[in-house]
């Protein structure tokens, strides 16, 4: 090894504190990047691959009935390559042991099992016998969740028919990566399945012999999917068709989309974060390492070496610390990952989620990380490099210090000394302080975005669970009911209220922009399930004309309040009218179109009929009530708010665990980092003054106050600004996340940036009581003699 | 030990710090370094005594053990009612704090403060201290109090360094090689400081250094040599150091 070498390798030795605070920092910004592009690359990969292999639709659209015939002319529609028509329809199930009705989403299968699009991945069994009428295949998680193996038998009501079904077989498909039942935020599993059984065993149960309900359709390839989808709803119009839509909106795929645009999100923005303050702290221990070495320096340029070599000398040393932050990094980020993706693994139903990162994200957060500390040092290099080997052996002039107007005031004049010394030291490197202080905030503000989830999630909870739907059940009706049916569900047992509303299907335009939506019809004094409007935190009464919509539709439709909107309504003898807005609310879930209940059913040209029941219930009863739904063949969804609650937080609080804790300890190490540093310089600029300061008779406290006064002057203006910017960083995520399907509300409690601060705090005083304990071991007598 | 009495009449016979049999032996074994052999010295109130002697020689470890930032690794060192040769930190802070003053070869002033506000440093935190701009008037730097040491002299930046040691009032002052960085004019005006300060406020000084010239301006020379004191002479008059050149 040459000696300019291990030079570098005993420099790093000695610096090794701050080169592990800055690796750690660098770590956490290449764990974060190689956290998100590889859990981006197992759920692109796999869902890519998925879709292929099982022939994962283009187009889907559903109607009331229509002909089989009809599907030759479907197959006409230039660009459509394959055909696929079904009859799917929603179905309750009495699970053994399991009180509360199930939901099912049931889907025929073709008489020879697998079909030609949407195929089926086998799990376990067979399919079903087309000669069979009872039975079905069940999805995966559905069937494990209720423990159902191949040959246990369950009862399902289709269309008002209790039928015994006998378990053939598991499996996936990829429309059901991620399986969600009406009105759930989250899929559950026990609640909610997809059963597969023969076209002929459904089309009988469902009055659908020679006909279809749903149609999937695969193009050809490079056809865009738009000009067919408006033409496939011209031919399913007359036959109650509710509209197609292309792959993008097929529920499951959009929401295997929005995580892979999520991760995207986030391997952007955090890694930037992490890195840039890398960069900063690299600088900052390489210019105060070669403000020590500047003997050195001169030394070896006396001896020959060139400015190359010299820079080249430091580069190294940056390069040594950078890999041991990829190093560390790279570990934690496949680690980070791979938990990542088993997350998404038990959100999501693929056969198999292959976590093989690629060198290629390896080599993006390598690269990343060398050019942030690389950028950082380069400054300090060049000036190392460039020393004059005469001006390098002379001791660094004195920095000068100026006098400021508040050392004059008489505020000024109050302070001791210890505390002019902090704040001349600040006054004197603006941009360091400057910069360490946006270090320590940076990792406050992560640590608010990471806790800050809960409190938004905690909101959207109470917004859509508790303030806006206030029911304890809503029923789906497999048909619209006269609104006398209702008194029906009144005298059930133990519903103590019951309150009917309509949903239709819609497509809402202004100009060329049109939305495919729901329409729904809200009846006056709604109490169950009123409109709520989350600004103003209140319910609104539906107007006896006209729409209420929510923010997020307005805003993609470019209509306010008074404007007028094309509301074409996709079901029973789809009126087309224009409805003046007549008031804007806010809401993040979906984007709702609301009219008053006898508007939609006048609008429908019906006498007042009703699609959804909801009920307010006495939980002593629900037994019961629960066995009698089970048996009423006009029910086809039951959706149970307390199950719906369970379910949701059960996997926000199991995902937030997890997220919260990864983010923290990379916050900490953040904060850790920079205050490590920001001492540990101070330290080494100033161990004489201390221990000048100790020999004049200060304690060791007193000069600890010195030492740490400057990080912890930093530290308290951090705290504040972190939590600013922490703001900052969440309503970024935010918008990122601000789909059409949901939106995350920007809400961040005082407990939240407390918390946040304490943490933070926490893990500077951490870095500075490590370098406090070198004040007990500084020479005294050395400084009496040696200048530095 | 010669105990002869003083003239001057701020001198008196009260020992002020005295040590017995101080040894220090820096190493063990084959590599011990035996830097104080068995001193035995006194200081008297209001004296000054110059301690010369070559680099090695130990006189650096004896102002060390006298100004409470070592401890003999045998005999003792007391100080009023402090004992000086146990190791406990807190014990000789104290003594640091409240009785001594040091001024060091190069300076050692905080970069970040003013003339004026090196000296508050000590001023703040002792029991009876005078006020800054007292202690700069004594070492005739009234008129430079607001300047940072970046703008001041290396004399002038010892003699703030000074101002700092006696501000406090203390009970010794012990300076270590004070004229080393300095030329021999300026060299000159900082002695002129400690002269002044041992005349008019008594404090019992003990200068450290190589230069023999210096001894004219003490009451007492003690040279050290190999660990020892060597010899010990008395100066019938003391020489100003204006009077002085090297």
């Amino acid at each position: 090894m040459r000696a300019l070498d291990r030079k570098v390798v005993r420099d790093l030795w000695h610096l090794r504190g701050q080169v592990i605070a800055i690796a750690l920092v660098i770590a956490s910004g290449v764990a974060v990047l190689i956290m998100a592009l590889s859990t981006l690359e197992a759920l692109r990969e796999t869902s890519a691959a998925y879709y292929e292999r099982y022939r994962f639709a283009e187009v889907f659209a559903s109607v009331k009935r229509a002909p089989q015939t009809l599907a030759g002319r479907i197959e006409t529609i230039p660009g459509v390559q394959t055909v696929q028509t079904r009859v799917v329809r929603f179905a309750t199930l009495d699970m053994p042991g399991f009180a509360e009705p199930v939901m099912a989403k049931l889907v025929s299968l073709p008489p020879g099992g697998q079909p030609v699009l949407n195929q089926l991945v086998l799990r376990s069994g067979r399919f079903p016998d087309p000669g069979r009428h009872d039975e079905a295949v069940l999805t995966e998680p559905f069937a494990e969740a209720h423990s159902l193996i191949a040959g246990d038998e369950f009862i399902a009501v289709l269309n008002g028919n209790r039928r015994r079904l006998t378990v053939v077989g598991t499996a996936l498909a990829p429309e059901f990566i991620y399986s969600i039942g009406p009105g759930a935020l989250m899929p559950d599993d026990s609640r909610f399945g997809v059963l597969w059984m023969g076209r002929e065993a459904l089309a009988a149960a469902f009055d659908l012999r020679e006909s279809f309900n749903d149609v999937a359709l695969e193009l050809n390839r490079g056809v865009a999917p738009e000009p067919v989808i408006r033409q496939l709803d011209d031919l399913l119009e007359r036959y109650g068709g509710t509209g197609a839509i292309a792959r993008k909106d097929q529920l499951s795929n959009w929401f295997v989309m929005n995580e892979i645009q999520q991760q995207a999100s986030m391997s952007r923005l955090l890694p930037t974060i992490f890195l840039v303050v890398a960069a900063f702290l690299t600088n900052m221990v390489l210019s105060r390492l070669i403000a020590t070495e500047r003997s050195q320096i001169g030394l070896m340029k006396a001896f020959g070496y060139s400015t190359f070599e010299v820079g080249w000398h430091y580069v190294k040393l940056v390069f040594g610390i950078t890999l041991l932050g990829i190093v560390i990094g790279i570990a934690l980020g496949l680690w980070f990952g791979r938990i990542n993706t088993n997350l998404y693994a038990t959100q999501f139903d693929f056969p198999l989620l292959i976590y093989r990162p690629s060198t290629q994200a390896l080599a993006i957060a390598v690269g990343a990380s060398l050019v942030a500390a690389m950028s950082g040092a380069m400054g300090s290099v060049r000036r190392a490099a460039r020393l004059p080997p005469a001006q390098a052996m002379q001791p660094p002039s004195p920095p000068v210090f100026k006098h400021s107007k508040l050392a004059r005031s008489a505020i000024g004049q109050w302070l001791d000394q210890p505390t002019r010394i902090i704040l001349r030291h600040v006054r004197r490197w603006p941009v360091r302080a400057a910069l360490s202080c946006f270090g320590l905030a940076s990792a406050v503000a992560v640590q608010v975005l990471s806790l800050q989830w809960r409190d938004s999630l905690d909101y959207l909870s109470q917004s859509y669970f508790f303030d806006a739907q206030r029911q304890h059940a809503m029923i789906g009706l497999a048909e619209a009911q006269a609104i006398r049916a209702l008194h029906e569900f009144e005298h059930m047992p133990g519903v103590l209220a019951a309150e009917p509303s309509r949903i239709v299907s819609a497509d809402f335009s202004v100009g060329n922009i049109t939305h495919r939506g729901g329409l729904t019809g809200v009846v006056s004094g709604a109490e169950l399930q009123p409109i709520f409007d989350d600004q103003r935190h209140a319910t609104i009464e539906p107007p006896a004309e006209g729409l209420v919509l929510g923010t997020r539709l307005a805003e993609k439709l470019r209509v306010g309040v008074g404007d007028r909107v094309w509301v074409k309504v996709l079901e029973g003898r789809r009126p087309e009218v224009q409805v003046p807005v007549a008031d804007l609310i806010e809401t993040y879930i979906g984007m709702p179109a609301y009219v008053h209940f006898d508007a939609l059913n006048r609008l429908l040209r019906e006498p007042p009929r009703f699609g959804y029941v909801n009920l307010l219930i006495d939980r002593q009863r629900e037994a019961e009530l629960f066995a009698e739904w089970k048996e009423l063949p006009m029910v086809s969804a039951v959706m149970l708010r307390q199950a719906a609650i369970d379910s949701f937080n059960s996997v926000v609080v199991k995902n937030l665990m997890v997220f919260v804790t990864m983010f923290t300890v990379l916050a900490c190490a953040l904060g850790f980092g920079v205050a490590y540093n920001a001492t540990r310089i101070a330290l080494s600029e100033r161990g004489r003054e201390l221990a000048t300061l100790r020999v004049l008779g200060f304690r060791r406290g007193e000069i600890s106050y010195i030492l740490l006064g400057e990080t912890g002057l930093l530290i308290v203006l951090a705290l504040p600004l972190g939590c600013l910017l922490g703001y900052g960083l969440a309503s970024m995520m935010a918008s990122a996340f601000d789909t059409e399907l949901f939106r995350i509300p920007l809400t961040i409690t005082p407990g939240t940036y407390g918390l946040s601060m304490l943490i933070i705090l926490a893990a500077s005083l951490l870095s500075a009581a490590i370098v406090r304990r070198r004040i007990d071991h500084l020479d005294l007598i050395e400084v009496l003699k040696t200048r530095e | 030990m010669a105990h002869a009495i003083g003239k001057k009449s701020n001198i008196h016979m009260n020992e002020s710090l005295q040590a017995r049999g101080l040894t220090k032996v820096y190493g063990s074994g084959d590599v011990a370094v035996h830097a104080l052999r068995g001193v035995d010295l006194d200081l008297y109130q209001g004296e000054l005594v110059v301690l010369l002697g070559a680099s090695g020689s130990g006189k650096s470890t004896l102002l060390n053990i006298l100004g409470g930032l070592d401890v003999p690794t045998a005999g003792s060192v007391r100080f009023q009612d402090h004992d000086l040769s146990v190791d406990d930190d807190s014990v000789l802070t104290r003594y640091r704090r409240d009785h001594v003053g040091f001024v060091f070869q190069f300076y050692n002033l905080i970069p970040s403060l003013t003339a004026k506000e090196n000296v508050a440093l000590v001023t703040e935190i002792a029991p009876r201290p005078m006020t800054p701009a007292e202690a700069l008037a004594l070492v005739g730097l009234a008129e430079r109090v607001d300047h940072f040491p970046s703008q001041l002299s290396g004399g002038e930046q010892q003699r703030v360094a000074i101002a700092r040691a006696i501000a406090k009032q203390p009970d010794i002052l012990l300076c270590d090689e004070p004229t080393g960085a300095l030329d021999s004019q300026t060299g000159i005006l900082v002695l002129e400081a400690i002269d002044r300060v041992n005349r008019e406020l008594g404090t019992t000084t003990a200068v450290i250094t190589h230069n023999t010239v210096i001894g004219g301006m003490a009451d007492r020379v003690l040279h050290i040599a190999d660990g020892l004191i060597a010899s010990s002479e008395r100066n019938s008059d003391r020489v100003s150091p204006r009077d002085m050149a090297w």
